[in-house]
Protein backbone atom coordinates (compact mmCIF):
# COMPACT_ATOMS: atom_id res chain seq x y z
CA UNK A 1 0.00 0.00 0.00
CA UNK A 2 1.51 3.62 -0.78
CA UNK A 3 0.57 6.08 1.88
CA UNK A 4 1.49 9.61 0.64
CA UNK A 5 1.67 12.91 2.26
CA UNK A 6 -0.64 15.85 0.74
CA UNK A 7 1.43 18.86 1.14
CA UNK A 8 -2.28 20.98 0.97
CA UNK A 9 -3.78 19.17 3.72
CA UNK A 10 -0.86 17.92 5.65
CA UNK A 11 -2.25 14.23 6.22
CA UNK A 12 -0.99 11.22 5.17
CA UNK A 13 -3.42 10.14 2.59
CA UNK A 14 -3.51 6.28 1.13
CA UNK A 15 -3.15 5.79 -2.21
CA UNK A 16 -7.57 5.18 -2.84
CA UNK A 17 -8.13 8.24 -1.92
CA UNK A 18 -5.92 9.82 -4.58
CA UNK A 19 -5.97 9.99 -8.24
CA UNK A 20 -2.58 8.98 -10.25
CA UNK A 21 -1.84 11.38 -12.70
CA UNK A 22 0.99 9.84 -14.17
CA UNK A 23 5.31 11.06 -14.68
CA UNK A 24 5.60 14.78 -13.18
CA UNK A 25 7.54 17.53 -14.76
CA UNK A 26 6.71 16.98 -18.48
CA UNK A 27 7.75 19.65 -20.79
CA UNK A 28 4.77 20.49 -23.34
CA UNK A 29 5.59 20.63 -26.65
CA UNK A 30 2.57 22.21 -28.59
CA UNK A 31 2.02 24.54 -31.56
CA UNK A 32 5.38 25.39 -33.43
CA UNK A 33 7.12 22.11 -32.25
CA UNK A 34 8.07 19.13 -34.37
CA UNK A 35 5.75 16.06 -34.95
CA UNK A 36 8.86 14.13 -32.89
CA UNK A 37 8.65 16.36 -30.01
CA UNK A 38 4.49 16.58 -29.97
CA UNK A 39 4.64 12.74 -30.40
CA UNK A 40 7.32 11.95 -27.18
CA UNK A 41 5.12 14.63 -25.19
CA UNK A 42 2.15 12.78 -26.09
CA UNK A 43 3.27 8.89 -25.52
CA UNK A 44 6.71 8.60 -24.18
CA UNK A 45 7.33 8.18 -20.58
CA UNK A 46 9.35 7.10 -18.65
CA UNK A 47 8.81 3.67 -16.71
CA UNK A 48 11.90 2.97 -14.52
CA UNK A 49 12.55 0.56 -11.24
CA UNK A 50 13.40 2.67 -8.99
CA UNK A 51 13.28 6.39 -8.44
CA UNK A 52 10.26 7.97 -10.04
CA UNK A 53 8.71 11.31 -9.73
CA UNK A 54 4.76 11.56 -10.19
CA UNK A 55 1.58 13.36 -10.33
CA UNK A 56 -1.02 12.82 -7.43
CA UNK A 57 -4.39 14.41 -6.82
CA UNK A 58 -5.67 14.54 -3.29
CA UNK A 59 -9.34 13.43 -4.81
CA UNK A 60 -11.03 12.36 -2.19
CA UNK A 61 -9.78 15.05 -0.09
CA UNK A 62 -9.18 18.98 -0.72
CA UNK A 63 -8.91 18.41 -4.74
CA UNK A 64 -5.41 19.55 -5.52
CA UNK A 65 -2.60 17.93 -7.44
CA UNK A 66 0.43 17.31 -5.91
CA UNK A 67 4.08 15.39 -6.93
CA UNK A 68 5.50 12.63 -5.12
CA UNK A 69 8.95 10.86 -5.93
CA UNK A 70 9.02 7.40 -4.49
CA UNK A 71 11.00 4.01 -5.43
CA UNK A 72 8.30 2.18 -8.18
CA UNK A 73 10.21 -0.70 -6.76
CA UNK A 74 9.85 -0.48 -3.02
CA UNK A 75 7.33 2.08 -2.67
CA UNK A 76 9.76 4.03 -0.12
CA UNK A 77 8.76 7.74 -0.51
CA UNK A 78 10.94 10.42 -0.46
CA UNK A 79 8.82 13.70 -0.57
CA UNK A 80 5.73 15.24 -1.64
CA UNK A 81 5.61 18.76 -3.02
CA UNK A 82 3.27 21.37 -3.86
CA UNK A 83 2.74 20.90 -8.13
CA UNK A 84 3.86 24.27 -8.86
CA UNK A 85 7.20 23.03 -9.17
CA UNK A 86 8.70 22.74 -12.96
CA UNK A 87 12.05 21.01 -11.53
CA UNK A 88 11.99 18.51 -8.33
CA UNK A 89 13.02 20.73 -5.17
CA UNK A 90 16.90 20.69 -3.50
CA UNK A 91 15.23 19.21 -0.51
CA UNK A 92 13.49 16.41 -2.24
CA UNK A 93 16.59 15.51 -4.41
CA UNK A 94 18.58 15.23 -0.90
CA UNK A 95 16.49 12.85 0.48
CA UNK A 96 16.68 10.45 -2.49
CA UNK A 97 20.80 10.76 -2.57
CA UNK A 98 20.57 10.46 0.66
CA UNK A 99 18.81 6.72 0.33
CA UNK A 100 19.78 6.01 -3.08
CA UNK A 101 23.78 7.04 -3.16
CA UNK A 102 24.78 7.57 -6.68
CA UNK A 103 21.63 8.29 -7.95
CA UNK A 104 21.63 10.52 -10.76
CA UNK A 105 18.32 11.96 -12.99
CA UNK A 106 18.06 11.04 -15.60
CA UNK A 107 16.93 13.82 -18.34
CA UNK B 1 -35.24 29.89 -2.77
CA UNK B 2 -36.82 31.22 0.20
CA UNK B 3 -40.36 30.38 -0.76
CA UNK B 4 -39.57 27.40 -1.36
CA UNK B 5 -41.35 24.16 -0.10
CA UNK B 6 -42.41 24.62 3.47
CA UNK B 7 -40.67 21.69 4.72
CA UNK B 8 -37.53 20.06 4.18
CA UNK B 9 -37.92 16.71 3.00
CA UNK B 10 -34.33 14.90 4.36
CA UNK B 11 -32.77 11.96 2.06
CA UNK B 12 -33.90 9.36 4.67
CA UNK B 13 -36.49 10.98 6.49
CA UNK B 14 -34.51 10.89 9.53
CA UNK B 15 -33.55 7.01 9.54
CA UNK B 16 -32.19 5.85 12.74
CA UNK B 17 -30.05 2.94 13.54
CA UNK B 18 -29.10 1.28 17.25
CA UNK B 19 -25.71 -0.98 17.37
CA UNK B 20 -22.11 -0.77 18.12
CA UNK B 21 -23.08 3.24 17.82
CA UNK B 22 -26.32 4.55 17.33
CA UNK B 23 -26.73 6.41 13.55
CA UNK B 24 -29.00 9.10 12.88
CA UNK B 25 -29.32 10.79 9.82
CA UNK B 26 -29.41 14.52 11.14
CA UNK B 27 -32.34 16.83 9.95
CA UNK B 28 -31.51 19.56 7.11
CA UNK B 29 -28.79 21.45 7.33
CA UNK B 30 -27.92 24.47 5.65
CA UNK B 31 -24.74 23.79 4.34
CA UNK B 32 -23.13 26.79 1.74
CA UNK B 33 -19.83 25.64 -0.21
CA UNK B 34 -17.32 28.93 0.11
CA UNK B 35 -14.31 28.79 -2.26
CA UNK B 36 -11.62 31.72 -2.45
CA UNK B 37 -8.40 33.04 -0.82
CA UNK B 38 -9.28 32.25 2.82
CA UNK B 39 -6.90 35.00 4.19
CA UNK B 40 -8.83 37.60 2.61
CA UNK B 41 -10.37 39.61 5.61
CA UNK B 42 -13.88 40.07 3.38
CA UNK B 43 -13.78 36.80 2.98
CA UNK B 44 -13.27 35.78 6.57
CA UNK B 45 -15.62 38.60 7.75
CA UNK B 46 -18.65 37.12 5.12
CA UNK B 47 -17.39 33.36 6.87
CA UNK B 48 -17.58 33.92 10.43
CA UNK B 49 -20.29 36.38 9.87
CA UNK B 50 -23.17 34.24 9.01
CA UNK B 51 -21.33 31.11 11.07
CA UNK B 52 -20.63 33.18 13.98
CA UNK B 53 -17.68 30.74 15.19
CA UNK B 54 -13.87 31.74 14.46
CA UNK B 55 -12.24 30.91 11.27
CA UNK B 56 -11.05 27.32 11.37
CA UNK B 57 -7.26 26.60 11.20
CA UNK B 58 -6.13 23.71 8.54
CA UNK B 59 -8.89 20.95 8.86
CA UNK B 60 -10.70 22.32 11.62
CA UNK B 61 -13.99 21.87 12.24
CA UNK B 62 -15.46 24.95 14.39
CA UNK B 63 -18.75 24.61 14.92
CA UNK B 64 -21.20 25.63 17.36
CA UNK B 65 -24.85 24.27 17.25
CA UNK B 66 -26.20 23.91 13.63
CA UNK B 67 -23.55 26.60 12.80
CA UNK B 68 -20.02 26.10 11.80
CA UNK B 69 -17.37 26.50 9.61
CA UNK B 70 -15.38 23.60 8.11
CA UNK B 71 -12.15 23.62 6.92
CA UNK B 72 -12.29 21.75 3.40
CA UNK B 73 -9.09 22.69 1.06
CA UNK B 74 -6.65 25.81 1.29
CA UNK B 75 -9.27 27.42 -0.94
CA UNK B 76 -12.76 25.63 0.32
CA UNK B 77 -15.14 26.42 3.36
CA UNK B 78 -18.04 24.80 4.10
CA UNK B 79 -20.46 26.93 6.55
CA UNK B 80 -22.65 25.22 8.21
CA UNK B 81 -26.11 27.41 9.39
CA UNK B 82 -29.79 26.96 10.22
CA UNK B 83 -31.47 25.25 7.12
CA UNK B 84 -33.98 27.72 6.87
CA UNK B 85 -31.47 31.15 6.98
CA UNK B 86 -29.48 29.57 4.07
CA UNK B 87 -31.02 31.66 1.26
CA UNK B 88 -30.32 34.65 3.27
CA UNK B 89 -26.98 33.62 4.66
CA UNK B 90 -26.24 32.85 0.68
CA UNK B 91 -27.60 36.63 -0.22
CA UNK B 92 -25.67 38.42 2.51
CA UNK B 93 -22.57 36.44 1.72
CA UNK B 94 -22.98 36.95 -2.24
CA UNK B 95 -22.82 40.87 -0.89
CA UNK B 96 -19.88 41.07 1.00
CA UNK B 97 -18.12 39.62 -1.65
CA UNK B 98 -19.56 40.79 -4.77
CA UNK B 99 -16.24 42.70 -6.18
CA UNK B 100 -13.72 39.77 -4.81
CA UNK B 101 -12.23 36.64 -6.56
CA UNK B 102 -15.11 34.25 -4.34
CA UNK B 103 -17.57 32.06 -4.56
CA UNK B 104 -20.63 31.05 -2.60
CA UNK B 105 -22.82 27.93 -3.31
CA UNK B 106 -25.51 26.66 -1.17
CA UNK B 107 -25.31 22.87 -1.18
CA UNK B 108 -27.54 22.13 1.87
CA UNK B 109 -30.23 20.30 -0.75
CA UNK B 110 -27.12 18.10 -2.41
CA UNK B 111 -26.36 17.16 1.02
CA UNK B 112 -26.71 14.50 3.72
CA UNK B 113 -25.55 14.22 7.00
CA UNK B 114 -25.40 11.61 9.71
CA UNK B 115 -24.46 11.30 13.41
CA UNK B 116 -23.00 8.89 15.15
CA UNK B 117 -22.73 8.28 18.85
CA UNK B 118 -20.87 5.94 21.18
CA UNK B 119 -17.93 4.30 22.52
CA UNK B 120 -16.69 2.55 19.64
CA UNK B 121 -16.97 4.96 16.61
CA UNK B 122 -13.64 5.32 15.84
CA UNK B 123 -13.49 1.76 14.99
CA UNK B 124 -17.05 2.00 13.31
CA UNK B 125 -15.26 4.43 10.92
CA UNK B 126 -12.41 2.94 10.62
CA UNK B 127 -13.34 0.06 9.24
CA UNK B 128 -15.21 2.16 5.89
CA UNK B 129 -12.28 4.91 5.96
CA UNK B 130 -8.48 4.31 4.58
CA UNK B 131 -7.92 7.40 6.60
CA UNK B 132 -6.21 7.14 10.14
CA UNK B 133 -8.43 7.24 12.71
CA UNK B 134 -6.18 7.45 15.82
CA UNK B 135 -6.73 10.23 18.65
CA UNK B 136 -2.81 11.74 17.47
CA UNK B 137 -4.00 11.80 14.15
CA UNK B 138 -7.59 12.64 14.30
CA UNK B 139 -8.38 14.22 17.46
CA UNK B 140 -12.00 15.95 17.75
CA UNK B 141 -12.71 19.54 16.11
CA UNK B 142 -10.68 17.80 13.57
CA UNK B 143 -12.31 17.04 9.69
CA UNK B 144 -11.00 14.58 7.36
CA UNK B 145 -11.99 14.38 3.99
CA UNK B 146 -12.12 10.87 2.93
CA UNK B 147 -14.11 8.12 1.67
CA UNK B 148 -16.28 5.41 3.26
CA UNK B 149 -16.20 2.50 1.20
CA UNK B 150 -16.67 3.24 -2.45
CA UNK B 151 -17.52 7.03 -1.64
CA UNK B 152 -16.70 9.98 -1.01
CA UNK B 153 -17.24 11.71 2.85
CA UNK B 154 -15.77 14.37 5.18
CA UNK B 155 -16.07 13.61 9.24
CA UNK B 156 -15.20 14.88 12.26
CA UNK B 157 -15.41 13.86 15.70
CA UNK B 158 -16.85 16.27 17.86
CA UNK B 159 -15.97 14.35 21.21
CA UNK B 160 -14.95 10.84 21.85
CA UNK B 161 -18.39 9.42 21.69
CA UNK B 162 -19.81 12.07 18.79
CA UNK B 163 -18.97 12.52 15.64
CA UNK B 164 -20.79 13.99 12.49
CA UNK B 165 -20.72 12.90 8.63
CA UNK B 166 -21.74 14.37 5.43
CA UNK B 167 -21.94 12.74 2.23
CA UNK B 168 -23.76 13.78 -1.22
CA UNK B 169 -27.41 13.02 -0.77
CA UNK B 170 -27.29 10.80 -3.62
CA UNK B 171 -25.41 7.93 -1.89
CA UNK B 172 -27.12 8.86 1.82
CA UNK B 173 -29.04 5.89 2.02
CA UNK B 174 -25.58 3.42 0.48
CA UNK B 175 -23.78 5.65 3.63
CA UNK B 176 -26.13 4.72 6.48
CA UNK B 177 -26.29 1.12 5.18
CA UNK B 178 -22.48 1.21 5.29
CA UNK B 179 -22.25 2.76 8.66
CA UNK B 180 -25.10 0.36 10.31
CA UNK B 181 -23.24 -2.88 8.73
CA UNK B 182 -20.11 -1.02 10.19
CA UNK B 183 -21.88 -0.37 13.80
CA UNK B 184 -23.71 -4.16 13.72
CA UNK B 185 -24.19 -5.67 17.28
CA UNK B 186 -21.22 -7.97 17.86
CA UNK B 187 -18.39 -6.76 15.58
CA UNK B 188 -16.54 -4.48 17.92
CA UNK B 189 -13.04 -4.53 17.05
CA UNK B 190 -11.62 -3.24 20.26
CA UNK B 191 -8.68 -1.57 18.37
CA UNK B 192 -8.74 2.18 18.65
Amino acid sequence: MLTLHCPYCDVQTDETELTPGGEAHLTRHGPGSDDDAFHDYLFSRANPRGVHFERWRHGYGCGKWFLAARDTRTLEVFGTYEAQTTEPPDHILAAIRDKRPGWTRAS
Amino acid sequence: MSEALATPVTALGGAQFDGLVSVREMPAQGMISLRGDLAMPPLKNAATGVAGVDMPAQRAAECEGARGLLWMAPDELLVLCPYDETAEAVASMDKLLYSYHALVTDVSDARAMFELRGGGLRDVLAKLTPADMSVAVLPPGELRRSRLAQVPAAFWLRSETAAQVICFRSVARYVFDLLKTAAQPGSAVGFH
